[in-house]
């Protein structure tokens, strides 16, 4: 161990009276329990609704936040609702597509004039379509994780960032996104990066006046997929 | 009055002992037409404050055991200062703390130690006062008692009662004048810089008084308007709620009594 | 402005003479404090969430060294590594190692008060490294030679004015008719030129808002991205972290982030919160190679042990000097060192030594409301107190204090005697006052009467009057 760490613990020790292992046994087993149970704080009971709410209340938070949503009712309308979403703003029909075989098998060939690449981000790109995790209802964040099918450059680079968002993704609290990213990386692990992105970039900086696409990007599109029976079906655990 | 009307123990405090008698007077007044029996023991000077803020908990420690002997006998103590009876009420206990004994008195005399308007209302259950003042008055929170005692709506419940009286709100009432003790000394810059921004905003309202709780906030604000030249009124809220306006405000003189 | 805490009443008289800091800091008391305020009252859990926030940063610092060793324990398991630095020069040549095997020439950094707190900045340059500060108000301050006036809005201390005369002077490329009057148009051209610089760098720099126990992570909270670019493109990202940026858990790191932005901006959540874990995994296609997190101590764990320890909670949210009326009156540079307001004003004299910034915790009313709006609860006029304490008995209170408090002691402790001579106090400034009721000056007086008249006494003390009453009425 190097003598920084030696000297940084022997500090912190003599600062907490720490004495010998045995007489430290009820503070370690503070550690572990917490680190074990993992409780949760208070959780805000604005979240704490039925899923078709829940689902609401993702949509109006990521609106408050200046993210656009769009509400399609099955993953096959993706190609096309990004069609539209370059039309309206007036984009060049070309994308840059997360790696991952849920989005490539999408029906792509039913918009011809989109130009669709996959791989991470290259500084030029436009605009990138990604998956996520989750959605969190409390305030209308994306939780998305990274991985060979989720590269994060595509979440911050292009100008425009377009997510895919199933209806049974979304979650009331934060805790619920942790709990998934638990049941399928397991306990104490996650993936290398975990975003959680409400709205897009902006900066504050100059004179407290709010300003849109700081270094992110500029402009946060949401295609929430239906997946749900409007919030009496069994839900799907993502 | 009756044998069974509390004792209270008025600590006036140092500034209004020195520089305002009459604030001492009207909370006498206010207390005693509350139903309690008034007693200012001689034996009082200050609570420690300056010493205490300024680091030094030795002499404070001198000073915090003398208002103890002083007022502990008492059923309350009452102060027309909400920083002084935060002193007493928040501070006290803590800085005896080493003394277990004295620490124990403190606590007891913590327990009934109130600032002035809020014991009217919150222990005496006043709901109003006799008294008019003619004209409109803006409502400084003191910060002590603002944010150590909780003290908001006391003072303003009962000068709704006032007759005549409009009351103006304040905005940024809860923002520091700049008095701050020996800071608006050792400081004056920043000081003057705060105690400007809280006389603009008064003037803003267009309230003829400037009302609060505190003494030393009070003559720091009625200073800076003074040397502005402003012809805001500045007043401790006791006097009004008394009914004892007749005094010059605070740093006017005889001729600027108003006609 | 002299960047030394010493020199805090220098500045401060500077300070408040000057138009445009005026200006600027306006934006502070409006902005900041009634969008706090509207993101409260949404949230009915607030203070709940406060409470809880202070409970777990309580434990954590109780168990400070047990946290540490899971954290680095989970976090070395990712492929990361850890680098203890008791020091500031230890993290600074830790920094500088990492960089030179990597063989860096740029070095993008997201914004990082610890960076700061070490003069890192200096450091890389010094040794052949362009540090790149990518946070706009941080590229910003660093154009001009700065530090950051606001430990999250760094360039609060200027108008929109001042910052198109910067980028003028400093991007060359800059045509003289183009615009830079509206802030959206400086904020496009940092973007462009910090464009290049994110794509070039060979290692980011970031700072952490939490490292967590449970997964060995850290955890960077941006509105800009930037934090993310610096991240995600280089091949090396290194964490620079106190150690009391530990939490035991994502849960608790959660509640903690529920306040934080509430009240930092008052924005229900910032737009990224980013968690990383170690370096690049397999069949990744982008992210950093290598991952390295500097643990910076500097003084930390000696507060730990006395009573400063609960200074030791603040998250960096910027609440107590976006609410502080000095903060509002003086700005962040006056303070002369890393953090500003309250919360500098009890962490600078831990950090650099009570006879280096001997005023900080003087030049406070102990108004309170810094306390009344910090989420983790800090009693930060409590602190201050403390270190007037440790002034007071180290005779570092200025002599001329000292002599005043004891004569007034003596005398309130004499209660005879103090009626005398306050007695004798009140008639004569009654006297000297006059008919006018006021005095304009006073001898001794002058920080009183410099800047505001002096209300006269009423003439009789209230316990003469008092005394004469009960000698008429009887008592």
């Amino acid at each position: 161990m190097s003598a920084g760490r030696d000297a940084i613990m022997g500090s912190l020790r003599r600062a907490l009276k720490r004495g010998a292992e045995e007489a430290d046994a009820g503070a370690r087993q503070a550690v572990d329990r917490r680190l074990d149970e993992f409780p949760r704080g208070p959780q805000p009971a604005r979240a704490q609704i039925p899923p078709a709410a829940q689902v609401d209340l993702f949509e109006a938070m990521a609106v408050e936040q200046a993210a656009t949503v769009a509400r399609i009712a099955s993953l096959d309308q993706v190609p096309a609702a990004v069609a539209d979403y370059l039309k309206a703003a007036n984009l060049a029909p070309k994308l840059r597509l997360a790696p991952s075989p849920e989005l490539e098998n999408l029906p792509w060939d039913g918009q011809p004039m989109i130009e669709v690449e996959t791989g991470r981000a290259e500084g030029r790109d436009q605009v990138s379509l990604t998956g996520a995790v989750a959605g969190i209802a409390e305030t209308g964040t994306l939780l998305l994780a990274s991985g060979p099918e989720a590269p994060t450059t595509l979440n911050f680079l292009p100008d425009n960032h377009v997510v895919v968002l199933k209806a049974s993704q979304v979650v009331g609290a934060y805790e619920d996104g942790w709990d998934r990213l638990r049941e399928t990386y397991g306990r104490g692990h996650l993936p290398r990066t975990v975003n959680f992105i409400t709205g897009p970039s902006r900066t504050a900086d100059i004179e407290q006046t709010i300003q849109l696409g700081a270094h992110g990007p500029r402009r946060l599109h949401i295609l929430l997929v239906e997946d749900t029976e409007s919030g009496n079906g069994p839900r799907d655990g993502g | 009055m009756s044998e069974t009307a509390p004792r209270v123990g008025l600590f006036v405090t140092c500034l209004v002992d020195l520089f305002r008698p009459s604030v001492g007077f009207a909370a006498v007044k206010l207390l005693e037409a509350a139903g309690c029996r008034v007693a200012a023991p001689r034996a009082q000077t200050c609570c420690g404050q300056p010493a205490y803020n300024a680091g030094d908990r030795h002499d404070t420690r001198t000073l915090a055991a003398q208002v103890i002997a002083a007022f502990e006998d008492f059923d309350y103590l009452v102060v027309p200062s909400g920083s002084c009876a935060a002193m007493i009420r928040e501070h006290y206990p803590a800085l005896l703390a080493d003394n277990p004994e004295l620490a124990a008195r403190a606590g007891t005399l913590a327990a009934k130690t109130f600032e002035l308007v809020s014991f009217l209302t919150d222990v005496r259950g006043v709901t109003g006062v006799e008294a008019a003042f003619e004209g409109s008055a803006a409502y400084h929170d003191a910060c002590s008692g603002l944010r150590e005692l909780g003290i908001h709506d006391q003072p303003r419940a009962l000068l709704a009662t006032v007759r005549g009286l409009r009351l103006e709100e304040l905005p940024d009432a809860d923002v520091c004048c700049g008095f701050g003790g020996t800071f608006c000394v050792k400081y004056p810059e920043i000081s003057d810089t705060m105690v400007t921004d809280k006389v603009e905003r008064v003037e803003q309202t267009g309230a003829g008084t400037l009302l609060a709780g505190d003494l030393g906030c009070l003559l720091n604000m009625a200073g800076k308007l003074q040397r502005r030249g402003s012809k805001v009124q500045v007043r401790h809220v006791a006097e009004v709620l008394a009914g004892m306006t007749d005094e010059p405000a605070i740093g006017a003189g005889v001729e600027d009594r108003k006609g | 402005m002299d960047s030394s805490p010493r020199a805090f009443k220098a500045n401060a008289r500077a300070a408040v003479k000057d138009p445009q800091l005026k200006r600027a800091l306006a934006h502070v008391k409006v902005g900041f404090i009634g969008k706090r305020a509207k993101a409260v009252a949404r949230l009915p859990e607030f203070d709940a969430l406060r409470d809880a926030a202070r409970d777990i940063k309580v434990h954590t610092l109780d168990h400070l060294d047990l946290y540490l060793e899971r954290y680095e324990e989970r976090m070395t398991a990712q492929g990361g590594q850890v680098h203890w630095c008791p020091s500031a020069a230890d993290a600074r040549a830790a920094v500088l190692d990492i960089c030179r095997r990597v063989g860096a020439k740029t070095v993008t950094k997201g914004k990082s008060m610890i960076s700061e707190e070490i003069d890192l900045n200096q450091h890389l340059e010094a040794n052949g490294i362009t540090p790149v500060e990518t946070d706009l108000g941080e590229y910003i301050v660093q154009l001009r030679g700065e530090r950051p006036s606001h430990i999250i809005a760094p360039a609060v201390h200027l108008t929109k004015d001042l910052i198109e005369a910067d980028f003028r002077a400093h991007h060359r490329h800059l045509p003289p008719e183009r615009s830079l009057e509206e802030p959206r148009e400086l904020v496009e051209e940092a973007r462009g030129i910090l464009r290049e610089r994110f794509l070039a760098a060979d290692v980011g720099i970031t700072g952490a808002n939490f490292l967590v126990a449970e997964t060995g992570s850290s955890i960077i909270v941006t509105n800009e991205g930037n934090g993310d670019l610096t991240l995600a493109l280089p091949r090396v990202h290194i964490v620079i972290a106190s150690l009391e940026k530990v939490v035991p858990t994502l849960e608790d790191a959660t509640t903690i982030l529920r306040v934080l932005a509430r009240s930092a901006t008052g924005q229900e959540f910032s737009t990224y919160t980013t968690v990383s874990t170690g370096p690049r995994r397999a069949g990744d296609v982008d992210g950093p190679e290598e991952y390295h997190v500097i643990l910076l101590d500097n003084g930390r764990s000696e507060m730990l042990a006395g009573p400063f320890r609960d200074a030791l909670r603040c998250i960096r949210c910027g609440a107590c000097m976006n609410h502080c009326p000095v903060y509002h009156a003086i700005g962040g540079h006056a303070y002369g060192w890393v953090y500003p307001g309250p919360i500098g004003a009890v962490l600078t004299p831990g950090l650099i030594g009570i006879e280096e910034a001997g005023d900080l915790p003087n030049a406070s009313t102990f108004c309170g409301r810094c306390e009344a709006v910090c989420p983790v609860r800090i009693p930060l006029p409590k602190m201050m107190r403390h270190w007037r304490e440790r002034e007071f008995e180290r005779h570092l209170t200025p002599r001329a204090v000292r002599a005043g408090l004891g004569l007034w002691t003596f005398l309130a402790s004499r209660p005879e005697l103090y009626h005398r001579v306050t007695g004798l106090a009140a008639r004569l400034l009654a006297t000297l006052a006059g008919r006018k009721g006021r005095l304009r000056s006073l001898p001794l007086a002058g920080g009183w009467t410099g800047v505001r008249d002096l209300p006269a006494p009423q003439g009789r003390t209230f316990h003469a009057l008092w005394a004469e009453r009960n000698r008429s009425t009887g008592p």
